[in-house]
C-alpha cells in the first residue's frame, strides 16, 4: 500500500493548515482535528470537511487539519485543495522519472 | 445594489482567507480578489480554490466584486475562468491584453460558462488591463471589443517595463497611456480606471496622483492598501463649488422639463448634454462622499 499527501492551507489567523494522506487502498476517514472553536463547532467542522471529501469522491484517507478559525468556505477550500493535491502528488518515497 | 462607483479598486490577495472575509469593511468601490500577480505558481490552485467559496459563501453587500484571473494563454487562465464566472463575480479583470481577440476569447469563454450554469448571459462585466505596448496601441479596439467592457485599467509596472520607461515617483512616463485611456474610454462609454501608487506611506503623494487622474478624466484609481482607500476618495470628491454648480444645473434641467421647455439655460447660458452628464456624476460622486442634496445651493 502507497500513500499520497498534499497540504494546503497555512496557520494564519482565520485559515487551517490541511494535510491529507490518501492511501491507494483502504477503508474509512479519519480526521485530526485541532481547532479553538472545538467546543461549540466540532460538528459543523467535521460534516464540512466530510462533506468536501464525498464531493471529491475520497472514501479512504487521514486528514490532519489545524484550524486558526477559519470561516467554513475557507476550511472547505483548504481541505478541498489539500486533497486535490494528494490525488494529484506520486505516492511517498516514489521519485520523479 | 452596486453604487456604480469606481473611486477605488482595492486589490485583495486571493490567497488571504482573513483579508477576502474583510474585503468589504475597508470602504472600497470596489475589491479585486486577486488570482494573478499577487499569487506564486505554487499557490494558484489553492487560491482559485478559497476565492471561488469566497464568492459563494461571502455577502460583501454593496462592494462591487472583481476577480482578476490569469490571462488566457496561461494555462491557469482556462482554470480560473471554469471556477470562477459560476460564482457570478461583478467582473473580471482581464489582464495582459493585447489585441481585441484577447476580449473575444474571453467572452465567448465566459458566455459559454454562464449558459451552461443557467446565468444570465452577458451578467459577467470585463475590465481588460492594459499592460505593453502593443495593447496601448490597440487600446481602442481592445475597449470597443465587447459588450460586457464597462471599464478599462492599465498596469503601470507591466507597462513602463515593456515599452522600456524608467519607473518614476512623479509617474511622466505614463503621460501617454494614461490619456489614451481615458480618451478610449469616453469613446467607449465605458470607466477610465488609473493604475496603483506603490509607496502606501506616502499619503501626500498619492493624493496628487489621485486628483491628477481625476483632473485627466479618470473615474477611480486602483489601491493597494486600506489605508489608501480615503486619501483616493478625497482625491475624487468634487470641491463645493463643483456640487454647488452641479446642482444648479441639475436643477435647471428639472425646471426645464416641468416647464416642458426645449431651451435649457443656467445664469444666461445654454446648459448642453455634456454639462448635464458632467453634473450628474458630481452629484453621484459628492452624495458618495456623504453630502446630502441640500437643495440649490446659490
Amino acid at each position: 500500500m502507497t500513500n499520497k499527501v498534499g497540504q494546503a492551507g497555512t496557520l494564519e489567523s482565520c485559515d487551517a493548515l490541511v494535510i491529507a494522506t490518501i492511501p491507494s487502498e483502504g477503508e474509512g476517514i479519519e480526521i485530526q482535528l485541532d481547532s479553538p472553536s472545538l467546543v461549540s463547532f466540532e460538528k459543523e467542522m467535521r460534516d464540512a470537511i466530510t462533506g468536501v471529501l464525498q464531493e471529491l469522491n475520497v472514501m479512504c484517507g487521514v486528514l490532519k487539519v489545524q484550524d486558526r478559525g477559519a470561516l467554513d468556505c475557507t476550511l472547505r477550500a483548504r481541505v478541498e485543495t489539500a486533497v486535490r493535491r494528494a490525488l494529484a502528488a506520486l505516492p511517498e518515497g516514489s521519485e520523479r522519472p | 445594489m452596486k453604487t456604480g462607483l469606481r473611486r477605488t479598486s482595492l486589490y485583495i490577495p486571493g490567497n488571504n482567507p482573513s483579508m477576502l472575509q474583510n474585503a468589504s469593511v475597508y470602504g472600497a468601490d470596489c475589491i479585486i480578489l486577486d488570482l494573478e500577480d499577487a499569487i506564486t505558481v505554487t499557490e494558484k490552485d489553492s487560491a482559485r480554490i478559497l476565492v471561488r467559496n469566497a464568492l459563494r459563501s461571502i455577502r460583501y453587500g454593496t462592494t462591487e466584486v472583481t476577480v482578476r484571473v490569469n490571462a488566457l494563454s496561461t494555462h491557469f487562465g482556462q482554470e480560473d475562468f471554469m471556477e470562477i464566472i459560476p460564482m457570478k463575480p461583478d467582473a473580471v479583470r482581464l489582464p495582459k491584453c493585447e489585441a481585441p481577440e484577447d476580449v473575444v476569447q474571453a467572452d465567448q469563454l465566459i458566455t459559454e460558462i454562464e449558459r451552461k450554469n443557467g446565468i444570465e448571459i452577458g451578467s459577467v462585466k470585463i475590465i481588460p488591463m492594459i499592460e505593453s505596448a502593443l495593447g496601448g496601441i490597440n487600446l481602442l479596439d481592445i475597449v470597443r471589443s465587447s459588450r460586457r467592457i464597462t471599464g478599462v485599467n492599465y498596469g503601470a509596472e507591466d507597462y513602463t517595463a515593456d515599452i522600456g520607461a524608467v519607473r518614476t515617483k512623479e509617474g511622466r512616463e505614463l503621460d501617454d497611456i494614461r490619456a489614451k485611456i481615458v480618451v478610449a474610454a469616453r469613446i467607449a462609454g465605458v470607466h477610465a480606471l488609473d493604475s496603483v501608487f506603490a509607496d502606501v506611506n506616502d499619503s501626500d503623494g498619492l493624493f496628487d496622483e489621485a486628483y491628477a487622474a481625476r483632473r485627466l478624466g479618470f473615474d477611480g484609481k486602483s489601491v493597494i492598501h486600506p489605508r489608501q482607500i480615503p486619501v483616493v476618495h478625497r482625491a475624487f470628491t468634487p470641491s463645493q463649488k463643483e456640487i454647488s454648480f452641479a446642482r444648479r444645473v441639475v436643477h435647471a434641467i428639472e425646471e426645464a422639463k416641468q416647464k416642458k421647455s426645449g431651451v435649457i439655460a443656467l445664469n444666461g447660458k445654454m446648459i448642453d448634454a455634456p454639462v448635464v452628464t458632467k453634473a450628474r456624476k458630481i452629484i453621484a460622486l459628492a452624495e458618495a462622499a456623504g453630502y446630502r442634496d441640500e437643495g440649490v445651493l446659490s
